[in-house]
C-alpha cells in the first residue's frame, strides 16, 4: 500500500495518509513526522512525585486511565532513560538541586511537564520553603493546572505536549529553543522578574520580609 | 538502658490492676494527675515547678540544670520507668516577654503513663537545654529539628546540626515568631543558594553516619568509596 504526507494544514505538520491508487509497499513521508511521530508516542515519562499530585499521578497510571496507551509504558525512575519529566508535586528549596540534576541527567530531546498549582507557581505555600515554580529551575513545557489535577487533566497535558512535539521541526530551532539559565544566577527566570511575582499581594502585612 | 530486663507492657502493673479500658468524659483542666509527678516533687524538691493537667495529661515544669538527671531517674527508677521518649519539641508564644517552652513527652509503657516535661527559657537568656540523648539515643533527630526550626541548643548532643534546613542554611530559625514566613532573604537569592548546595554532599565519605557504618558496607562499595566516588552520578 502507498503512503504519501498531505500537506500542513495548520500548525501541527504533515500526515501520513493512505494513497489507494498506488497501493505499492512503500511509504512517504517526512523524517521530521517520523521522528516526531515515534518521539510523541513512545514519551517516557520519569515521575518526581513529591506530594498529592504523586499520587495523583499514580492513579493516571494504573489500569484505569492507564497511561499506556499513550506510549508512556515504561517508567523511567532513572533520568537517563526518561524522555519526560513529570514533576507532580510541590518542591521544597533544599529539593531545587536534586531536580536541576535529574533534568540534567536526562538525554536529550527532553521535555517537563509541571503537574499541579505547587509545582507550577508554588500553589499555596507561599514560605520560605518552598519554590515558587519549578519553570524557575527548569525549562517547564507544558502547565496542567489543579491541586491536584483529575487524571483527565493530566492525559490533556500531555496529549498537548504529543501535539508540541509533533510540531517541532529538525531543522528550525525556533520550534525547540534550547533554554539557556541565566549565566550568573544560574536561573531560567531572570532573578528581577522572579521578585518581581513573589512580592507579598494583598494587605496580608504579616507576610512582608520586613515584618518582626 | 541500665536494666536489660525485657518489659512487656503493663507487666510492672499489680496483678490486680483493673483491666484497661479507653478513658471516658476527661476533663479539660484537673482530674487524676500522675503519680510520678508526686514522686518527681519528693526526689528533686524545688526543681520541680508547677504542674497541671490538661485533658488527663499531666505536665511537669522542670527546671533547666536539673532536666538530665530528671529524665535519667524517671528512665532508671523501676516505679517510673519512661522506657519511650515520644517527643522533643519547642514552643514559642506570640505575646512579648513569654519564656520558650521545651517540651518532652514521656511514655512509660510497664506502668501505663505519659508525662510532659516542660523546660521555660527566658527569650533573652542563652538558649540552651541538656541533651538527653545519654538516656534516649531517639532524642537524636528530635533535638536536631528543635534546633533547627527554633535555634535552641543541647548541651551534650553527639552531632547537632540542622537537619531540615540544609546545613548552609542562613536566614535562620523558620519557626521562631520573628521568623518572617517567606524567609528574610528574596526568592532569587533563596534560590540561587539552594541551587549551590551540593545534592551528593549527603552521601559523601563525609557524612558522618556513613563514616561510622564504613565497616558494615560490602567491599565493593568501601572500595568506590575510599577512591573518592560519589554515589548518584
Amino acid at each position: 500500500m502507498g503512503l504519501t504526507p498531505v500537506p500542513a494544514t495548520g500548525g501541527g505538520g504533515a500526515s501520513v495518509a493512505l494513497d489507494a491508487p498506488n497501493s505499492e509497499g512503500w511509504i512517504a513521508t517526512r523524517l521530521d513526522f517520523l521522528v516526531n511521530w515515534s518521539r510523541a508516542n513512545s514519551l517516557w515519562p520519569m515521575p518526581f512525585g513529591t506530594a498529592c499530585c504523586g499520587i495523583e499521578f499514580m492513579a493516571t497510571a494504573a489500569s484505569k486511565y492507564d497511561l499506556a496507551r499513550f506510549g508512556m509504558e515504561k517508567m523511567g525512575f532513572t533520568p537517563r532513560q526518561a524522555d519526560v519529566l513529570i514533576c507532580a508535586g510541590r518542591v521544597p528549596l533544599k529539593l531545587a538541586p536534586v531536580l536541576r540534576r535529574i533534568y540534567q541527567q536526562m538525554p536529550n530531546p527532553k521535555w517537563v511537564i509541571s503537574m499541579g498549582a505547587c509545582a507550577s507557581t508554588g500553589g499555596m505555600f507561599d514560605t520560605y520553603a518552598v519554590v515558587q515554580g519549578i519553570d524557575t529551575i527548569i525549562p517547564v513545557d507544558v502547565y496542567v493546572p489543579g491541586c491536584p489535577p483529575r487524571p483527565e487533566a493530566l492525559m490533556y497535558g500531555i496529549m498537548l505536549l504529543q501535539k508540541k512535539v509533533m510540531g517541532e521541526r529538525l531543522r528550525n530551532d525556533a520550534t525547540r529553543p534550547d533554554v539557556e539559565p541565566d549565566p550568573t544566577s544560574r536561573l531560567y527566570i531572570p532573578p528581577s522578574r522572579i521578585d518581581e511575582l513573589s512580592e507579598p499581594f494583598g494587605n496580608s502585612v504579616h507576610q512582608t520580609r520586613s515584618a518582626p | 538502658m541500665s536494666d536489660a530486663r525485657v518489659i512487656t507492657a503493663g507487666g510492672a502493673l499489680p496483678a490486680d490492676a483493673p483491666a484497661p479500658a479507653t478513658p471516658r468524659r476527661v476533663p479539660h483542666r484537673g482530674g487524676a494527675e500522675n503519680p510520678s509527678v508526686a514522686a518527681l516533687r519528693a526526689q528533686f524538691g524545688g526543681a520541680i515547678g508547677r504542674s497541671e493537667v490538661v485533658w488527663g495529661e499531666t505536665t511537669a515544669f522542670v527546671a533547666r540544670e536539673r532536666l538530665l538527671d530528671v529524665v535519667r531517674w524517671l528512665h532508671a527508677d523501676p516505679h517510673q520507668r519512661y522506657d519511650y521518649l515520644v517527643d522533643v519539641t519547642a514552643v514559642e508564644f506570640r505575646d512579648a516577654g513569654q519564656p520558650l517552652q521545651v517540651v518532652w513527652h514521656l511514655r512509660s509503657l510497664p506502668h501505663r503513663r505519659f508525662l510532659r516535661l516542660k523546660v521555660e527559657l527566658a527569650p533573652e537568656g542563652p538558649l540552651s537545654v541538656p541533651s538527653v540523648v545519654p538516656v534516649y539515643q531517639s532524642a537524636d533527630w528530635l533535638e536536631r529539628e528543635v534546633y533547627d526550626m527554633f535555634g535552641i541548643g543541647f548541651d551534650g548532643h553527639p552531632d547537632l546540626r540542622r537537619i531540615l534546613m540544609w546545613e548552609q542554611y542562613r536566614e535562620g530559625h523558620p519557626l521562631r515568631k520573628d521568623f518572617p514566613l517567606r524567609g528574610r532573604f528574596s526568592r532569587s537569592e533563596q534560590l540561587r543558594q539552594a541551587l549551590a548546595a551540593n545534592p551528593e554532599a549527603h552521601y559523601s565519605m563525609n557524612e558522618l553516619t556513613v563514616a561510622e557504618a564504613f565497616g558494615d558496607l560490602p567491599r565493593d562499595v568501601q572500595e568506590r568509596l575510599a577512591a573518592g566516588e560519589r554515589t548518584g552520578e
